[in-house]
């Protein structure tokens, strides 16, 4: 119990912060129209790529000799480019297609 | 150093934010996503200069991975068919979980006796949520890609279920009590993990997969918040779950369109085939020959195409834009009925009549259509199914019953274009195909099309 008190005075702000990041997904989201949900989703998927951010952090704190640290982290950074990359790229060819009417 | 990262994670997490927001409406959507890519990359310049405690840096890893992600990714994106859009965008969705959880591997190896049990348990679920959708968005991905068409349900799927969850929280707790990381519980969670994505994806139908898409994406969210936890980084936390709210919500919006629940659609798998009336035997189907429909359609006030995954089969998006124009020169207003579950991912007609160079104003969501079918003259549906079945409104013993649907009917005439005289993929019989003011019209959907625009030109 007094961990978890511990855990709240401690992360308080960051709980704040997620609450309102929860909402304000909800909210960007719910007001978006049908003819744009495969673009809005495969944006929002090139977002998830944030998690590159996680593995270069992972690198950068590694020795330069810790091999099996260095490897998997830039795996997991091939694997997060491509999904930035991609992503953006995918989301930016489907939204040039949507023309308005002559 | 540290208030330039700080401002940099800041201004990553509202391009995030706006980027989004500018995706309400087709005209600023192309910038936001630039907006959103420009935060990206500020966060990415940010994590390369962030001070950190220890280690020797390492760049030459950092940028060769970068570039190599970056090449493999770029191609990718450029060359793939619209019509594959559902698959790819599953597969780089999967990529984004397997990166989490390779970060929560290291990081769940290198723990030591200093570790706080809450960098345990971040990279815990950043390990977890991210497998689930690695495994999860490969499977989607074979389905999509239609090279998995099986679909089973382990008897007692949902006790499985449980005990996988309960297993993996116990591991959980194992782990996040111990010194050191590299032993079997973590080895045995990892593959726990993975398999857990393909059993609960396994189950689920291709004509669910928008559901499925939207709820992996979130998940690709959740677990990049995850690890994010790991570093106490706000942008990867904030940016995280922002995917994760926004898939979840769109994930709703998904369920809400087919009247059924998240828990029906993973854990039922699958609609119960056959019930509901319109299965008598007495019913006939009526075809409607070539020059006919070509009359019907020409002789019309205006049109209204109700596309499906038929369409999106037969790649016949750009044909329909041609029948469309040809149609328009005789003075056929055409227009489109979108249902938001219409194909095999949200919003997938609307990319594919996009690509097609049909303008957005031309396409109509479910409400606006069922307006304008009042006044409609000819519908012509296109591969669809589900989504114009009138036991959804009228027949409580239907297994759609309730799902707001296309009400075909209300139009003076109805053409229906369709592969063969089965039930299509749900197995519910549809009693639109049997009504009087329908005439079918069999055959694959781009050569179909293509044989009334002959028709077309000679009448003209």
């Amino acid at each position: 119990m007094e961990q978890i008190n511990l855990f709240f005075n401690e992360n308080l702000l960051e709980i704040y912060v997620l609450l309102m990041a929860i909402f304000l997904g909800f909210e960007l989201i719910s007001r978006v129209p049908t003819v744009l949900h495969t673009p809005l989703m495969s944006g929002t998927n090139a977002i998830s790529g944030v998690v590159t951010l996680g593995g270069i952090i992972l690198i950068r704190s590694a020795e330069s000799t810790a091999y099996l640290q260095l490897v998997l982290g830039a795996l997991s950074i091939i694997l997060g480019m491509i999904n930035i990359v991609g992503g953006y790229a995918v989301t930016d060819r489907m939204l040039k297609m949507f023309k308005k009417e002559k | 150093m540290e208030s330039l990262v700080a401002i940099l994670y800041l201004i990553a997490v509202f391009a995030f934010a706006y980027g989004i927001r500018m995706m309400r409406h087709p005209k600023t959507a192309k910038n936001g996503n630039f907006i959103s890519l420009v935060g990206m990359i500020l966060g990415l310049i940010g994590a390369m200069i962030q001070p950190l405690d220890n280690g020797d840096n390492n760049y030459i890893w950092i940028i060769g991975a970068m570039i190599v992600g970056g090449a493999i990714g770029l191609p990718l994106a450029q060359k793939v068919k619209m019509t594959a859009m559902p698959q790819l965008v599953a597969m780089f969705n999967g990529l984004g979980g397997a990166s989490a959880t390779t970060i929560g591997v290291v990081e769940l190896i290198n723990i030591n006796n200093q570790t706080p049990v809450g960098a345990k348990v971040v990279s815990i679920l950043a390990l977890i949520i991210g497998a689930i959708s690695f495994t999860g968005s490969v499977l989607a991905y074979l389905k999509l890609e239609g090279k998995l068409r099986k679909q089973w349900v382990v008897p007692g799927h949902n006790f499985w279920n449980l005990v996988i969850i309960l297993v993996m929280i116990a591991l959980g707790a194992m782990i996040s009590s111990a010194n050191s990381g590299i032993g079997w519980p973590l080895y045995v969670m990892i593959l726990l993990a993975l398999f857990y994505g393909i059993f609960f994806v396994f189950p689920i139908g291709g004509a669910d997969m928008p559901v499925v898409i939207s709820l992996l994406n979130s998940l690709t969210g959740l677990s990049a918040a995850a690890a994010g936890g790991i570093y106490g980084n706000k942008a990867m936390l904030i940016g995280g779950i922002l995917v994760g709210a926004s898939g979840t919500i769109l994930t709703i919006l998904m369920c809400q369109a087919m009247n059924r629940s998240l828990w029906n659609v993973i854990l039922a798998g699958k609609f119960q085939a056959g019930g509901g009336a319109g299965s008598d035997e007495d019913q006939v189907m009526k075809e409607i020959t070539k020059p006919d429909a070509a009359i019907l359609m020409q002789y019309s006030k205006n049109v209204l195409v109700i596309p499906g995954y038929g369409l999106a089969v037969s790649q016949a998006q750009k044909i329909v834009k041609e029948l469309d124009d040809l149609l328009a020169t005789t003075g056929v207003d055409v227009r489109y009925a979108i249902h938001p579950v219409a194909g095999r991912m949200p919003g997938h007609m609307n990319v594919l009549l996009a690509e097609a160079d049909v303008p957005y104003e031309k396409l109509l969501d479910l409400d606006d259509a069922n307006a304008a079918l009042k006044d409609t003259d000819v519908v012509l549906v296109i591969g669809a199914n589900d989504v114009v079945n009138p036991s959804a409104n009228d027949d409580p013993g239907s297994p759609i019953y309730g799902m707001p649907i296309l009400n075909a009917l209300d139009a003076k005439h109805i053409i229906v274009m369709k592969r063969g005289r089965g039930t299509g993929y749900s197995g519910i019989e549809n009693p639109l195909f049997f009504h009087e003011k329908t005439r079918l019209y069999f055959g694959d959907a781009k050569a179909s099309l293509n044989e009334i625009i002959a028709e077309l030109k000679e009448n003209l």
